[in-house]
């Protein structure tokens, strides 16, 4: 009995990544569902955690909607165990959605309740990504303290890059990492609904400028893309469409995470017209 | 195209340079706040209000902030003084 929970704790626990970005509506949920998703996709066996009380989002991103049975909620007051709440996706090996709950309580994650469930969590998988809720408030605080890693998702405009700054603040302050004098957080920027069209023309923020500004690592740049609704449509993570450029520039982003050296794509616009290069000195 | 784009080509829009700018600026102001104590804006205020008592001051010409330096914490005050009035006999407000 005893060499068993010996062996238990020899294993390597697991990663605990956070998508957050202070700002709503800049892509967190599609890249934690695209995330978590291209994570199992290369072996590793991934849940993913919806943060939002309330506004759960995560199940209809990922198609499980209908599965939903048991929830966070659920599991930390005791009512269901973590068995009967996790969702196995069918289509990818590995993967797991962990649904939130409904309820209006947004103070229902409590910090111990949750504490447990991460630590069984890390027990269990390779990766446990968490979707946080837009906003500084609770849900937000208790979905980025365990956090190991974060990719902080910015959109190039003003209000999202103010938010970002504010998010990598309170990494830095109130994360556990943070409280117990552990090292830092590790952050990762993710640039999303980006359009190099509108950057070359300087109706938009550069990536340069947003890494200038923010000064955290760039994991990858997400184009903006029409197959983003089409996939939280379906309820397929973006991830799984191949041929969208969104698709391939989260598997980038995944590779790039796992210490893979890949290029940023999207940087420049896509060549279209011979009219173009006529009138536009800048086409290259 | 229009005629006039023809004969004038466009410049590189400037708005994402502006917000870039107005970015930086408005970042440094609240990370220099952000990564100070929080009790800077109480002691602005209760400063502003003695140097008040004795120089006519407004509250934008009185400035604390706090600096973390290698070796030492520094707590700056800055006082800015009005243009001199002859009849004040108050000494001047070390910095």
């Amino acid at each position: 009995m005893e060499k068993r929970s010996e062996k238990k704790t020899e294993k390597a626990l697991g990663k605990v990544i956070v998508v957050t970005s202070g700002k709503g509506g800049v892509g967190k949920t599609t890249t934690a569902a695209a995330f978590a998703a291209g994570l199992a996709l290369r072996g590793h066996k991934t849940v993913v955690i919806d943060f939002d009380v309330g506004l759960r989002n995560l199940d209809l991103v990922m198609g499980c909607e209908r599965r939903v049975v048991f929830d966070f909620i659920n599991v930390i007051n005791g009512d269901a165990n973590l068995q009967q709440a996790l969702i196995r996706d069918k289509r990818i090996d590995k993967l797991y959605v962990f649904p939130t709950s409904q309820t209006r309580d947004k103070e229902a994650l409590k910090r111990e309740g949750v504490d447990k469930v991460i630590g069984e969590l890390r027990k269990e998988f390779d990766y446990i990504v968490c979707d946080s809720p837009a906003g500084i408030e609770h849900g937000a605080l208790t979905a980025l303290y365990h956090a190991d890693s974060a990719v902080i998702v910015t959109n190039p405009e003003v209000s999202s890059v103010r938010d970002s700054d504010r998010i990598i603040g309170i990494l830095a302050a109130k994360s556990r990492r943070a409280e117990k004098r552990e090292k830092p957080v590790e952050e990762h920027l993710l640039l999303t609904r980006y359009s190099p069209e509108r950057v070359q023309k300087g109706e938009m923020l550069s990536v340069d400028d947003v890494k200038e500004i923010l000064s955290v690592p760039l994991l990858g740049i997400i184009p903006e893309s029409m197959t983003v609704l089409k996939a939280s449509n379906t309820g397929t993570p973006v991830i799984l469409d191949c041929a969208s450029p969104a698709g391939r520039a989260y598997d980038d982003a995944v590779a790039r995470f796992l210490g893979e050296q890949r290029e940023m794509r999207f940087v420049m616009p896509a060549r279209r017209s011979l009219l173009r290069g006529w009138f536009g000195r800048a086409a290259t | 195209m229009s005629l006039f784009e023809f004969f004038f080509p466009k410049k590189k829009a400037p708005h994402a340079s502006i917000a870039k700018e107005r970015l930086q600026i408005v970042l440094a102001h609240e990370r220099a706040s952000r990564d100070s104590p929080d009790f800077l804006p109480r002691l602005q205020k209760e400063l502003f209000g003695v140097v008040a008592k004795y120089v006519a001051v407004r509250d934008d010409m009185i400035s604390v902030s706090m600096r973390r330096a290698a070796s030492a914490t520094v707590l700056e005050i800055n006082v800015e003084m009005p243009a001199p009035v002859k009849t004040m006999s108050a000494r001047p407000v070390p910095a």
